[in-house]
């Protein structure tokens, strides 16, 4: 992702140009289309709103690992469980991907770690939820890889390179997370009503938490000017959130299963779903740490660093050594 | 909570079949040369997505500066006769 750590061979650096004009040349780059890349000159807001998000979202699939990885031992056949460990795999290859491009801008792994550990950055307040039953790993894929990837498919077309190169490959990876989902409660619920009950239970849980994932309404959300200005962000998060509620009605309908909104009707002259109010409330205790699970969750993420340390330390100890020596047979 | 020392990085590059070139596709962090390659193995071919990887430490690429593009590039673009759609060749002439 042509990071930072390139060796860029300019012994002085060229004359300081105006900031404004810097600028100005910077936002005729994005209207044209182009993409910025990590050595490019970009205005530090630009910068500071990328790590911000991307370093977010990796924290996300990182934390995303937890709900589902709760499953793993206890998923219902070995199919079932290969799929899974696969999909958790594929968040921490996501987490992993983000990591590096969030690296581009500057900022290192480490700090970013260290942010996540310390409560100091925020993840996907979805994941502070917790998944009770097998039925709540279909809900997840179905529900929340399909919110997930409706936000996503427009950051591949982001302004920033590397984060739109890493967004490409994870949507590429992402779809099958969500049919994955899909069919689990499909056949759940063509199954014994005990576990149709089950998965409706789960999408009861998971709906409206699903349709948080979208961020606050348009009216309140602090972020989004600057970013639709520099093309990260293509779209407002009530035109993906309304775009996610029509996508899924039907596919609600083919299960058999009702989404938990008494006040969800077809509006025929808006030519779209309308829904019921969004408990923001919910929302924000969650945000500010105040969930399910958000003990919870950090306090694995902790352990596992922690855990971890001295396999990292090994390692690296080991390549010193092995880098030392064959210094040493070389001379 | 840091640790003693950061592992380096390193860039990905794979062949994602036999005959293509390898390609850049990413980056990882490894204590050395063979794990960044178990690595990428894991992070970037879950897939079949090469046959081929490459990993070079990030800080071995020398790369030329944006800064520096036009007085790179520049000289290239008035050279149009580099390119065969230069020539008109009469439509008599064949296989040329």
């Amino acid at each position: 992702m042509y990071t930072q750590g390139l060796d860029v061979q300019s012994p002085e650096p060229p004359a300081p140009l105006d900031e404004g004009l810097l600028e100005k040349r910077f936002l005729k780059r994005v209207d044209a289309e182009e993409k910025i890349e990590p050595k490019d000159w970009m205005p530090e807001r630009y910068r500071n709103t990328l790590i911000r998000q991307i370093s977010q979202h990796a924290h996300s699939e990182i934390v995303g690992m937890l709900p589902e990885g709760n499953w793993i031992t206890r998923a219902p056949t070995l199919l079932r469980k290969s799929i899974l460990i696969a999909k958790v795999q594929d968040e921490g290859g996501h987490g992993a991907y983000l990591y590096s491009a969030a690296e581009t801008l500057g900022v290192s792994r480490d700090h970013l770690v260290e942010q996540l550990l310390s409560g100091t950055a925020k993840y996907s307040s979805i994941f502070n939820y917790p998944t009770p039953t097998w039925a709540d790993i279909g809900a997840i894929g179905w529900l929340v890889d399909g919110a997930a990837i409706m936000n996503q498919i427009p950051l591949c077309r982001c302004s920033y390179g590397p984060y739109a190169r890493a967004m490409v490959r994870i949507c590429r990876e992402e779809s099958f997370h969500q049919r994955q989902g899909y069919d689990l409660m499909l056949q759940l619920s063509r199954g014994h009503p005990s576990q149709k009950r089950m998965a409706q239970e789960a999408l009861d849980r998971w709906w409206w938490p699903a349709l948080m994932m979208f961020g606050p309404p348009d009216t309140e959300s602090t972020h989004s000017g600057d970013s639709q200005r520099w093309k990260i962000k293509r779209f407002s998060n009530d035109e993906l959130r309304q775009k996610f509620v029509d996508f899924t009605v039907p596919q609600a309908r083919f299960l058999g299963l009702t989404l938990p909104d008494p006040l969800l009707r077809w509006n025929e002259a808006a030519g779209r779903h309308d829904f019921g109010p969004i408990d923001w409330g919910e929302f924000n205790r969650v945000l500010k740490g105040n969930g399910p699970c958000n003990a919870e969750r950090l306090a694995a993420r902790r352990t596992a660093h922690a855990d971890g340390a001295w396999v990292r330390e090994a390692a690296m100890a080991y390549a010193d050594k092995q880098r030392a020596r064959n210094a040493k047979i070389a001379a | 909570m840091e640790d003693k020392h950061q592992w380096p990085l390193y860039e990905v590059f794979i062949r994602s079949r036999g005959g293509l070139d390898h390609k850049h596709a990413g980056s990882l962090h490894a204590a050395d040369a063979p794990m960044a390659l178990e690595h990428a193995r894991d992070l970037y071919t879950r897939r079949q997505e090469g046959v081929s990887i490459w990993v070079v430490r990030s800080t071995d690429i020398t790369a030329s500066d944006p800064a520096d593009a036009d007085s790179l590039f520049e000289p290239a673009r008035d050279k149009v006769y580099r390119h065969p759609t230069f020539y008109d060749i009469p439509d008599e002439v064949k296989t040329l």
